[in-house]
């Protein structure tokens, strides 16, 4: 018992460390390819390349004054980007990252958590990050900040419906919710090591969850409750100091676990090549989809601009529910005949 | 439908070419420097801060005519002469306000002794106010220094055409 709990503990720690430390230099990566893709340098200052720009960034975070304006409603502002924070970390627990192995002489599941229902576990937890976006923007007393919670609760709904939906074709595919099974059934032993991914099944579905996942992870070009133009910082324009820092690394273990998602939903998680040969590659594997994930993003935030806020709406409702709901539907059908 | 049709147009068609747009221009150049690393070299006629010259034997160009001083559009300078012990004037104080300055670069046209030019220095920013009014020790280029070969052959040209016009 204790030797369960101890490697657990182990793994959650060892996973929380990586992720935020991928957090921080997701921040780096960001500005070094957006200013080259916008012929500019990025950070170079802070170390070789800049490397130590993220932690230049959190030193200056930490030291700066917690401002308290005197509008704000306490309680709620406090706690506001916790709730934003915590539950963009959870989706690691259940992501499988690597193959089961022995490490020193114990039995290592490369997962904290193999939960036999990880995909709704994922979608309940990710979904509640709205929650600390709203409560910050009704609690901060700022017009700017209504509005980006306001933003960001509708866009929520908009989107939340087709992001549910588009991942209801792998389910049906993969006939199970655990996320390890759904990675172990899109291994393949031939040297096409890619042929069992799920994006050549779920083609339209795949389209569907970047696109809401875009959306559920504020990220340009849907990212209305922050638009730096319009709304100052949106939600979090009154926010200062670690409060802010708290959002700013929530947003990016956000656009990490969805990336870590969408590369175990539809790319085969820790699945690729020369894993017989040799196992611990599985984690490059899967370090390497999620980080052409995050390239992914830097790229479509440097070429889209920012949707209109009705545009939006109408995407969300018009286009990606009725395509949802097809892709679920036809997936079905073709399951039911056994085709898939 | 119409929309879930141009959706897809859009996805397939014309994102594709957007995003190719953009990733053309990751293997571009970037125009920006690293700065305070590498810097660009200034134009030959760029006015930054200003130099008092010498004679190649070390003594001050500067008679103190008073002629920059009476060109300067932002009354910038301020000089009072003195005379040295061989009786020649020359500055005893000369100093330039950097912050009234506009860095026209009249002073320089002005001057008769070619003494005073406008280098390519621009670096010269402080948190006090008082520390940008420049004495004349700072203004005046140190003894050993290499000349700036483009004031030299300005200065030759300009003493050319001098002496061109004087002969008429």
């Amino acid at each position: 018992m204790l030797e369960i709990a101890l490697i657990a503990s182990i793994k959650v720690i060892i996973v929380i460390v990586v992720v935020l430390t991928g957090c921080a230099w997701s921040t780096w990566l960001e500005r070094k390819v957006l200013g080259r893709l916008q012929h500019r340098i990025g950070p170079s200052f802070a170390g070789p390349y800049g490397l130590l720009q993220p932690v230049a960034d959190g030193l200056k975070l930490m030291f700066k004054e917690d401002i308290v304006p005197a509008s704000v409603e306490k309680t709620m502002w406090t706690i506001a980007p916790i709730i934003s924070f915590i539950p963009a970390l959870l989706p690691f627990a259940v992501v499988p990252f690597g193959i089961d192995s022995t490490l020193f002489g114990h039995e290592v599941k490369f997962v904290i958590s193999d939960l036999n229902i990880g995909v709704l576990f994922v979608f309940a937890v990710t979904s509640l990050g709205v929650y600390g976006i709203v409560l910050a923007g009704w609690s901060s007393g700022s017009k700017y900040s209504l509005l980006g919670g306001i933003r960001s609760s509708a866009q929520m709904i908009s989107y939340e419906i087709g992001y549910g939906l588009s991942i209801i074709g792998v389910v049906l595919v993969a006939n199970t919710l655990s996320l390890r099974e759904i990675v172990e059934m899109q291994g393949s032993d031939s040297i096409w090591f890619f042929s069992n991914w799920m994006i050549w099944q779920q083609p339209l579905g795949f389209l569907l969850f970047v696109t809401c996942a875009f959306a559920e992870t504020n990220r340009c070009p849907f990212d209305m409750p922050e638009c730096e133009s319009e709304l100052v910082a949106g939600y979090h324009t009154e926010y200062s100091s670690m409060r802010f820092a708290m959002f700013f690394v929530g947003e990016y273990a956000n656009m990490l676990g969805v990336a870590s998602v969408a590369a175990t939903l539809f790319f085969g998680g820790w699945q690729g090549p020369f894993l017989d040969t040799a196992p611990w590659l599985a984690v490059v594997w899967f370090v390497a989809k999620v980080f052409v994930f995050m390239l992914g993003y830097i790229w479509l935030r440097a070429t889209f601009p920012r949707f209109r806020y009705d545009q939006l709406m109408a995407f969300g409702w018009k286009v990606l529910l009725p395509l949802a709901l097809l892709n679920a539907m036809v997936t079905s059908l073709l399951v039911t005949l056994g085709w898939l | 439908m119409n929309e879930i049709a141009q959706a897809f147009i859009n996805t397939l068609f014309k994102m594709p070419k957007g995003l190719y747009v953009t990733f053309k221009h990751i293997f571009k150049k970037p125009v920006t420097l690293d700065y305070p690393h590498e810097k660009r070299t200034m134009p030959p006629r760029y006015r930054g801060l200003h130099y008092l010259e010498r004679y190649d034997d070390g003594t001050e160009r500067c008679v103190c005519c008073g002629l920059c001083a009476a060109a300067c559009p932002a009354d910038a300078i301020y000089m009072e002469p003195t005379e040295t012990e061989n009786g020649e004037r020359q500055a005893k104080v000369y100093e330039i306000n950097l912050i009234r300055c506009i860095y026209c670069g009249f002073c320089e046209e002005a001057c008769p002794e070619e003494a005073i030019f406008l280098g390519h220095e621009y670096e010269f920013s402080s948190d006090d106010r008082d520390s940008f009014i420049y004495a004349k020790e700072q203004l005046l280029v140190p003894q050993t220094r290499t000349d700036n070969p483009f004031k030299r052959i300005l200065r030759r040209t300009r003493r050319a055409h001098l002496t061109a016009g004087s002969g008429k």
